[in-house]
């Protein structure tokens, strides 16, 4: 049975700030769903909100997971639960090293019934897993024994998500502006990896400005958020659409939305 | 000892699971509380020491005396030094093997995992259990080649004229209040010979603990490594968990001489009942190296500043200090570089890790004296707060009294950051996995300076000292 994320009237706030007013979205594993819409439409929010962020508030509205209910739970657990999000700007964690990261990620999520200090997965299973999924990824194997995401550049820290995605395994993965800020060759490295991972066990939400990303992988669904709300769903035509001719005609279409989300650009919170 | 899980331990009291502790009504010898002239008489004869030892405690005593309580770093209020017994021997021999040790003792440093690590990775061996060392060993071949490895003690009857040379000359007692101390009361620490040219592949370790309440530790090390030689010293200690403080106040003097090498590292875990206020200081020679590698864990309050003096051209000297400030916790930790040569170089790195209320300082004191041109120091001090109840304060010392020097100082202090936290967390990791995490990369660049054997263990450490501390 595929697993579904369902996310319900999602209504979140930021400090006072309420930022998404209602968002439905219906993800199934297999599918691909692009999030598109203007600076301050609230893409980044519904994903942090998605993965727990504990400064992001649901005040409305549910996600859930197989009919589970995760809106109150933690980050680690919906990453249990098989929940990732490939982040904008991955974080740096100094003196971590990414496969010392990474086979304490893995133990847990494969495991999630593992309590703290027990076993972690077998060393030479994972290093077998991971410098498989580095060469797929055309990483250097030496980025194993690097700190995480320490002195990498822009298209590093984007691979190193996608090597993280490649290595959880995730049931949901939601990739926000994985391709933004990258040269074409390393939006090309990304995509293509992310096209390899995405199959029958994944369901995805890319969101993003650019076209690429979705060149490679097609997405079965469109939305465009403006406002905090998802005004329209489409096809992949919409996504070709919105590239082509920006958000002007969306916006004639949705005026108060428009001008909810004028008022959201302002002061720059998301 | 590198297993995959970290290991439970049978006995934990709080985060802290050396807090044990055995019997103590067998003791071969114990002290009266309080310290007296009689006592330090006492400890003089209970020793047969020849009488220019009974002359240097006595006149250290009356420098203790005399010296006011120091009135900077930490607490020191609550330190009563009547309540205190400052000599107990609880076996009356010592063992050339661990079967002649007094079968509790040998327990607990089964438990401490000393023998096992003995078998695996050491050159030598001493066990010091409250004043004096219980079990000593040294690799034969080293032995034959003429490395001396005992207990300062044996030092005084076997070899004389060599302790006496160099005995209270790095630090005399005159220094500091708490090294009159030692020099009056002291008992056990290691002394230690590497003759020219060689070069001692495996650590010495000295492995220091405090059985009794209310003890009084004050042992005494003096290492010596002449030209060309090379040691590595390592020293661990721990104490039971009591309800009333202890005190350890070591003194420990090394000489570094031409071309020689010498790393000192301690691992100190005492129990957060103890007071450990420590005298270390290195005198480093032409084209030496000395290094000191501190990792202060444990101690109700820590002041301790291991020195590197830089007396000939070509010295250097280098200090990477990890303190650690839990809960009811101070570490007023640091070091101190005296360039008196030209061309020295040093370096200091300090990582220190406050949480739950804890306190963590950095002291230091980086001094170029006249004549000590062309001289470079460099001082990186890093703190991490874990909470907003804890502290970290730093407290940089500068004196320059030369023109043609380079000095780098750079401090940061940062929070474990809330996006850090979140994104190992939506990788799957718990909150205290991930602080751990977060708090084992910081201090990774000094722990992957130490032996695996010790990395391990200081990781392990950090790991007990983390859990529990997120809600």
């Amino acid at each position: 049975m595929s697993s579904v994320l369902k996310i319900s009237d999602l209504h979140v706030s930021v400090g006072e700030t309420p930022i998404l007013k209602g968002v439905n979205i219906e993800i199934r594993q297999g599918e691909i769903h692009a999030l598109m819409g203007p600076n301050g439409s609230g893409k980044s929010t519904l994903a942090y909100a998605l993965a727990g962020h504990p400064n992001y508030h649901v005040t409305d509205g549910s996600i859930e997971i197989d009919g589970v209910n995760i809106t109150e739970m933690e980050a680690d657990e919906r990453a249990r639960l098989g929940m990732f999000l490939a982040f904008q700007y991955p974080v740096v964690i100094p003196g971590v090293k990414v496969a010392d990261f990474l086979r304490h990620a893995i133990s847990n999520i494969r495991n999630p019934e593992r309590k703290e200090g027990e076993g972690l997965i077998g060393m030479r299973e994972f290093r077998k897993e991971i410098r498989e999924r580095m060469d797929e990824l055309g990483m250097d194997p030496e980025f194993a024994r690097r700190y995480l995401n320490d002195g990498f550049s822009g298209g590093e820290k984007k691979r190193m998500e996608i090597l993280q995605m490649a290595m959880l395994q995730p049931r949901f993965a939601i990739l926000d502006e994985t391709d933004s800020g990258l040269d074409s060759d390393a939006v090309r490295v990304v995509s293509e990896g992310l096209a390899r991972l995405s199959g029958p066990q994944m369901g995805v939400l890319i969101i993003t400005h650019h076209e690429r990303l979705l060149e490679f992988n097609p997405p079965q669904f469109t939305h465009v958020m403006l406002g905090g709300r998802i005004v329209e769903t489409g096809d992949a035509s919409l996504a070709h659409d919105l590239h082509a001719n920006g958000y002007a005609t969306v916006r004639q279409r949705h005026p108060d939305a428009a001008a909810e989300n004028a008022r959201a650009e302002q002061p720059t919170t998301v | 000892m590198a297993t995959d899980a970290p290991i439970k331990s049978e006995v934990e009291i709080g985060d802290y699971q050396y807090g044990f502790h055995d019997p103590t009504d067998n003791y071969a010898f114990k002290s009266r509380k309080g310290l007296d002239a009689e006592i330090v008489r006492q400890i003089s004869e209970m020793k047969r020491e020849p009488q220019w030892m009974t002359d240097f405690r006595l006149q250290s005593l009356e420098i203790f005396e005399s010296r006011p309580m120091p009135n900077w770093g930490g607490d020191m209020s609550e330190l009563d030094f009547n309540n205190i017994y400052y000599y107990m021997k609880a076996a009356s021999e010592q063992g050339r093997s661990w079967d002649d040790v007094p079968e509790d003792i040998r327990r607990t440093y089964d438990r401490l995992g000393i023998p096992q690590a003995e078998k695996q990775y050491l050159a030598g061996v001493k066990a010091q259990y409250e004043s004096e060392v219980v079990y000593g060993s040294l690799q034969e071949d080293l032995a034959k080649q003429g490395v001396l490895f005992t207990d300062t003690d044996t030092a005084v009857q076997e070899h004389p004229e060599l302790l006496r040379e160099y005995f209270g000359k790095i630090i005399p007692p005159g220094d500091n209040k708490f090294a009159a101390l030692n020099s009056a009361v002291w008992s056990g620490g290691s002394f230690i010979y590497v003759p020219k040219g060689v070069k001692i592949e495996f650590p010495l370790q000295a492995y220091f603990r405090i059985n009794s309440q209310n003890m009084g530790q004050f042992e005494r090390t003096l290492i010596i490594v002449d030209e060309g030689a090379s040691v590595h010293y390592v020293e661990g200690c721990t104490a039971p968990t009591y309800s009333s403080d202890s005190l350890h106040s070591a003194v420990v003097e090394i000489i570094v001489k031409r071309g020689a090498r010498c790393r000192y590292t301690t691992i100190q875990n005492w129990s957060n009942n103890v007071y450990n206020l420590v005298t270390k200081r290195a005198m480093a020679y032409g084209d030496s190296l000395m290094e000191w590698v501190d990792g202060n864990l444990g101690s109700k309050l820590t002041m301790k500043y291991p020195a590197i003096y830089l007396m000939e051209p070509g010295a250097r000297g280098e200090t990477l200090s990890i303190a650690f400030a839990g809960a009811g916790q101070h570490q007023d930790a640091g070091a101190k570089m005296v360039h008196c040569a030209p061309n020295t170089s040093s370096r200091i790195i300090s990582k220190s890790i406050s949480k739950g209320g804890g306190r963590s300082s950095y002291r230091g004191l980086v001094k170029i004296a006249k004549g000590a041109e062309n001289s470079k120091s460099n001082v990186v001090c890093d703190a991490l707060i874990l909470d907003p109840a804890s502290r970290s304060d730093t407290y940089p010392y500068i004196e320059v009294e030369e023109q043609n020097v380079a000095i780098e100082h750079e401090a940061s202090v940062s929070k474990i950051a809330e996006e850090q936290l979140f994104y190992l967390m939506s990788r799957g990791l718990s909150e205290a996995e991930a602080s751990a995490m977060i708090v084992t990369g910081f201090i990774e660049p000094l722990v992957k300076e130490l032996p695996m054997e010790y990395a391990v263990e200081m990781n392990r450490l950090i790991e007990l000292q983390m859990e529990g501390s997120v809600g």
